[in-house]
């Protein structure tokens, strides 16, 4: 398989910090240990494998485990037909790791996401805001810790958000429970 | 550092000023800000996020100089509602109708993108019935033809050519009839389920459809007479918001976007999925990168949809009506819900669909990506397991998103009214680049 094959020569060349590849469902991942080379290792996948289009970077909170932050790159060669997951992990201390947006101009929009959504930082970025929320929204809406019904914030002039209406009615199940019998709305507490 | 510019009027206005020279007192001398620079000389013009030819909730922040546009901040997020967050906290059957409210002119088209993506971290997107895969890239082409249509009619209205406008929605709302008829709703379609469909093709509905196909055939032509050659429709168009191939890569475009670049990369090609790999297709690639390439692509792809979908309707398993009964989910209880005649009268059918309903499938710990080729570009879900019925983490990877993202690059140095037109051939929708 040439993904397979494209991803044992960028760990071949980073051998020191990358492991894998690990192959699951067709897909070959490959993970870096040390996120302050993300982008020297996005760079030369660039340029030498010629992994010319982003598909996305997403971001997971593994939240109660050290590290914190999980963040995906999704890469892919219009050339070769290869797709290549990348993933790194980031301490929830650092919560910074080195902006590819030289590597791709496309990462731009991404990184800003995940800056919004998980409060991770990205070290060079150019234009580091918001980008589906409102600049001085306060949280950071996909971190595990952040509830399904939201917080009250009030920005005057600006914008507020309220919790969601329908948190605590009688049929509605408690999210994020993990099995059926802990998101039956009848086992649950009416006070809490 | 203060600058000055030799601003050419036009000979009209000229005039004005001239005469209202020798009416006006000389004028005050033009306030200097802070840093030195004129003030007035580049104007700020908020453009959105109600605006008729952002299709929905796009603000971009525009500073002038005339009519010149010279810097362009697009302001995303006025439909944010959080799809990721709720994604998180429902098993994977309950986030098909959120699936709708993505790209929602294209909902089957979504939906089916969805239940793949799922299947692909099951590993059973094999295992899907001939039918069901069938019906599947209709419903995926139905879509396409419908999205492209609104497209494109908006695209030509909002350049002045209303009467499009007019031709396109009479074909779409066929369309949406016949959708109607399938799924039961005409919007809101959640016609997928994880593993299968949700019902199978109801009598009569693959004549109607064939009807269909011819009728709109005529319609692209007549869409087609109003506009490739129209001249005032190519002045607006032509060399208007030029992406290079380069750029269209860099900035992860895809769809018609990145193919009107120039770009060869359909995912149904690259990487077939249902029975692409089984139908004859082509796919048109732009040469220039200009408006009028992309409307030109997504003209040819209407015509290749309607080829895909007539390919579809002679090979279909079973027949327009199933005679011979061909499965349209896979035969496999702890998936699909089984039939309601066997829930009540077989234990082990009883047991499933109590498991199903109240905890969902039982999806592999593991992590999963599938892009499929919507209207837009490429949909992409990548779905993180932990195991158990809801994903620890589900990430959408919205194509108009990733579209949009290209505006402040192309923007600058255009018309003010140029924007126009390249943001109607950019085709994007807010409530998919939102989530």
């Amino acid at each position: 398989m040439a993904a397979l094959e494209l991803a044992q020569q960028l760990q071949a060349r980073f051998a020191d910090v990358l492991t894998g590849p690990v192959e699951f469902r067709g897909e070959a991942t490959l993970k870096l240990a040390d996120a302050a080379r993300v982008a020297e290792v996005c760079a030369f996948a660039k340029e030498s494998l010629s992994f010319d289009l982003l598909l996305d970077i997403s971001s997971i909170d593994n939240y109660g485990e050290d590290p914190r932050w999980t963040v995906v790159y999704e890469l892919y060669g219009t050339g070769h037909g290869c797709h290549l997951r990348l993933k790194t992990d980031v301490s929830e201390e650092k919560s910074e790791l080195p902006t590819v947006t030289y590597v791709w101009r496309g990462a731009d929009w991404h990184e800003r996401e995940i800056y919004d959504m998980m409060g991770v930082r990205f070290a060079g970025h150019p234009d580091l805001r918001r980008i589906l929320m409102w600049d001085g929204y306060p949280y950071f809406p996909l971190r595990k810790d952040f509830p399904l019904a939201g917080k009250p914030t009030d920005l005057p002039e600006v914008a507020f958000t309220k919790p969601a209406p329908l948190e605590g009615g009688p049929f509605v199940t408690v999210a994020g429970g993990k099995d059926s019998i802990a998101r039956e709305p009848r086992v649950r507490n009416p006070e809490s | 550092m203060a600058t000055s510019q030799t601003i050419e009027f036009r000979e009209p206005a000229s005039r004005v000023a001239e005469g209202a020279k020798s009416l006006m007192p000389t004028p005050a001398p033009a306030p200097v800000g802070d840093d030195g620079d004129l003030v007035g000389e580049k104007m700020v013009l908020n453009m959105g996020p109600s605006h008729p030819s952002t299709h929905g909730v796009l603000r971009i922040v525009l500073e002038l100089d005339g009519e010149i546009i010279t810097k362009a901040t697009p302001d995303v997020g006025y439909l944010h509602r959080g799809d990721e967050k709720i994604a998180e906290n429902m098993t994977y059957t309950q986030f098909i109708p959120y699936t709708d409210r993505l790209d929602y002119l294209a909902p089957l088209a979504n939906n089916v993108a969805y239940a793949l993506a799922v299947e692909k971290l099951l590993g059973i997107e094999k295992q899907l019935p001939p039918r069901c895969q069938y019906i599947r890239v209709i419903c995926c082409e139905m879509a396409r033809i419908s999205a492209h249509l609104l497209g494109l009619g908006a695209f030509a209205m909002d350049i002045g050519a209303l009467t499009v406008f007019l031709h396109t929605f009479t074909e779409r709302e066929k369309i949406y009839s016949l959708i109607e008829r399938l799924t039961g709703a005409r919007f809101t379609t959640s016609y997928t389920r994880i593993g299968g469909l949700s019902r199978d093709l109801p009598p009569g509905w693959a004549d109607a459809l064939r009807k269909f196909c011819d009728e709109v055939e005529v319609n692209f032509a007549e869409s087609e007479t109003l506009l490739t050659r129209n001249r005032i429709f190519v002045d607006r168009t032509r060399n208007i918001g030029i992406i290079s191939r380069t750029d269209a890569i860099d900035y992860g475009l895809t769809g018609p976007n990145l193919r009107g670049s120039g770009v060869d990369y359909d995912v149904r090609k690259a990487h077939p999925y249902l029975v692409y790999g089984e139908l004859d297709f082509e796919v048109p690639v732009g040469s220039v990168g200009d408006s009028y390439d992309r409307y030109l692509v997504r003209m040819e792809e209407m015509r290749q949809s309607v080829r895909l979908i007539r390919q579809c309707l002679a090979k279909l398993p079973g027949g327009d009506d199933n005679e011979s009964k061909e499965l349209i989910s896979v035969p496999d209880g702890k998936i699909t819900l089984p039939p309601k005649a066997k829930v009540l009268s077989s234990m082990e059918e009883l047991i499933h669909q109590f498991m199903l309903v109240t905890q969902d499938i039982n999806a592999p710990p593991g992590e999963v990506y599938f892009g499929a080729e919507n209207p837009k570009g490429e949909l992409g879900f990548y779905i993180n397991s932990r195991g158990g019925g809801t994903p620890y983490r589900l990430k959408i990877r919205a194509p108009s998103f990733c579209n949009l993202s290209i505006l402040p690059h192309v923007l600058p140095g255009h018309m003010m009214s140029d924007a126009v037109s390249i943001l109607g051939s950019i085709d994007f929708v807010m409530g998919e680049c939102d989530r």
